[in-house]
């Protein structure tokens, strides 16, 4: 009974095992990646450890307050090194073991030439309330 | 309509259900379209015997149910073998659904929403709502796992461990939004307290009790946590308090010792003292000498190290800490308050720094950053 953070990026983590970027695979190769992330999703609402599933778009943007009248944006304040968040899956499991496999099982989605990707993915736990006990 | 009367007979009637033969999720369904009934009718037309009229609505539908389902023909020779007019007592009833809920093929989580679902009487809703997942996940964890007790019989009484390992889950869960898991938690533990006659039932109903007569002290307004020291102790609630003292002793009086009841004395033994300073930490040293030879566990061993270190300064604590491995839970936070007494501050300082980045709740981050920040603030005077 705990929550983790899935995070997938663009860019900023390691290089994936099977590194093709996805404008050069074959558009069958691209709609069975979709559709093994899709049965992953579908499969943990079944099992009851599916929370959320959000995709960002790459373009992000900072911002800061300036005082008045000052440019508040910017594209990052490592131009070179930032990583980038395609998206992320939160899921709600048993153990801390579950979710490494699960995340495992997430990265195997396959990719180009229909092999998997194996990609770095980010697993974070979620801060949460405090027990009711705890001294 | 009296919402705390449906919940209190739901887990006797789903109980008496499967006791009749009928299997666990579809007696769930039919007792569910029972209430949904009762919920509708009894408004205008209250019944005299609440429970009696649920348990003949359920069982009428669950045999519609199961009469509509051709491929279900035999279960429903087994249920006219097992027969329908033996009225039997509610409270064997809902003990046995404890230990179907807390049966060892399901998972924590599982067992945790089952319990709170047949048991307790919860709506998916109510209990989505406290784990903040979507409801449809939690109603899939649900599903799943009647689906898993399902085949099994009532033959098997189980483990009563398990059932009590399952209650202080949902206890420790604390609450959130409008189910307040702790206070349900202590419901259940009571009425299995009254079904079933062990020592270690009535230890962690106490323990449950004298946790929670402090649950008021121990966050400020803004939420923040308030460590047992600083804790305003005239907002302990002394009822609950005496009662858990008093259902402890019974039990320990039974001199059959379970971790439950150790770890209640100890609690109780905070509990006890009016001021902080007057805590007896010679005798908590001793329970939880008692509790490593009960449960070998590294987290009470830790736990160990802070009353050793109350009891015989903090060097001595350090001593008991240096015997446990850095990386258990909040090892880096005990080793920061031990230095703290100990008067090396900066060393105190850096670990609550680096404790508050190992915290597993918000709560706990914040009270040892804002611990951290004192220390700083005052050496840097």
């Amino acid at each position: 009974m705990a929550k983790y953070l899935l995070l997938k990026h663009y860019r900023g983590a390691p290089a994936s095992v099977n590194n093709v970027p996805m404008d050069q695979w074959t558009p069958d190769e691209i709609s069975a990646h979709m559709q093994y992330m899709r049965d992953f999703a579908t499969r943990l609402e079944g099992t009851g450890e599916f929370v959320d599933s959000q995709a960002l778009a790459p373009g992000g943007t900072f911002v800061r307050s300036d005082g008045e009248g000052r440019p508040p944006v910017t594209d990052g304040p490592f131009a070179e090194t930032k990583d980038v968040i395609a998206g992320w899956m939160v899921i709600d499991v048993d153990s801390y073991e579950r979710a490494l496999e699960l995340a495992g099982e997430l990265s195997a989605a396959p990719g180009a030439g229909g092999k998997p990707i194996h990609e770095w993915l980010e697993l974070r736990p979620f801060l949460t309330e405090p027990p009711t006990v705890t001294e | 309509m009296d919402e705390a009367l449906l919940r209190s007979l739901t887990p006797s009637v789903l109980g008496i259900l499967v006791r009749r033969g009928a299997d666990f999720a579809a007696a769930e369904d039919a007792v569910q379209d029972a209430l949904i009934e009762a919920v509708r009718v009894w408004p205008d037309d209250p019944p005299r015997d609440p429970k009696g009229w649920l348990v003949t609505v359920a069982w009428r539908r669950f045999l519609d149910a199961t009469r509509a389902d051709a491929a279900r023909r035999r279960r429903e020779d087994v249920v006219d073998e097992a027969g329908s007019d033996a009225p039997v007592s509610g409270v064997d009833d809902t003990l046995q659904l404890y230990f179907l809920c807390a049966h060892p093929s399901l998972t924590p989580s599982s067992a945790v929403a089952l319990t709170l679902r047949a048991v307790g009487g919860l709506t998916t809703r109510q209990i989505a709502q406290a784990y903040l997942v979507p409801e449809a996940t939690m109603a899939q964890r649900i599903s799943r796992a009647k689906r898993t007790v399902s085949g099994v019989r009532f033959a098997q009484p189980g483990d009563v461990a398990t059932v009590l390992r399952v209650l202080y889950l949902v206890f420790n869960e604390g609450y959130s939004g409008e189910i307040d898991l702790a206070a349900e938690a202590i419901r259940l533990t009571r009425q299995l307290a009254a079904s079933i006659d062990r020592p270690e039932v009535a230890g962690l109903l106490a323990l449950m009790l004298l946790h929670h007569a402090r649950r008021a002290s121990r966050t400020a307004p803004d939420g923040s946590l308030i460590a047992l020291a600083e804790q305003d102790r005239g907002r302990w609630d002394t009822a609950l308090i005496a009662e858990g003292v008093e259902i402890l002793q019974a039990a320990l009086a039974r001199d059959r010792l379970g971790e439950f009841q150790a770890q209640a004395a100890i609690a109780a033994l905070h509990a006890d003292a009016l001021t902080a300073e007057e805590t007896d930490w010679v005798q908590i040293v001793e329970w939880y000498d008692e509790l490593v030879c009960l449960t070998e566990s590294p987290v009470v061993r830790l736990n160990r190290a802070v009353a050793v270190g109350e009891a015989d300064g903090p060097r001595a604590g350090l001593a008991a800490l240096a015997e446990l491995h850095d990386s258990l839970p909040r090892h880096t936070a005990v080793a920061a308050y031990l230095h703290e007494r100990d008067g090396d501050l900066a060393t105190a300082a850096r670990l609550y720094v680096e404790a508050a980045g190992k915290a597993p709740n918000l709560a706990e981050r914040d009270y040892l950053t804002r611990q951290a920040a004192q220390l700083n603030t005052r050496r840097s005077h």
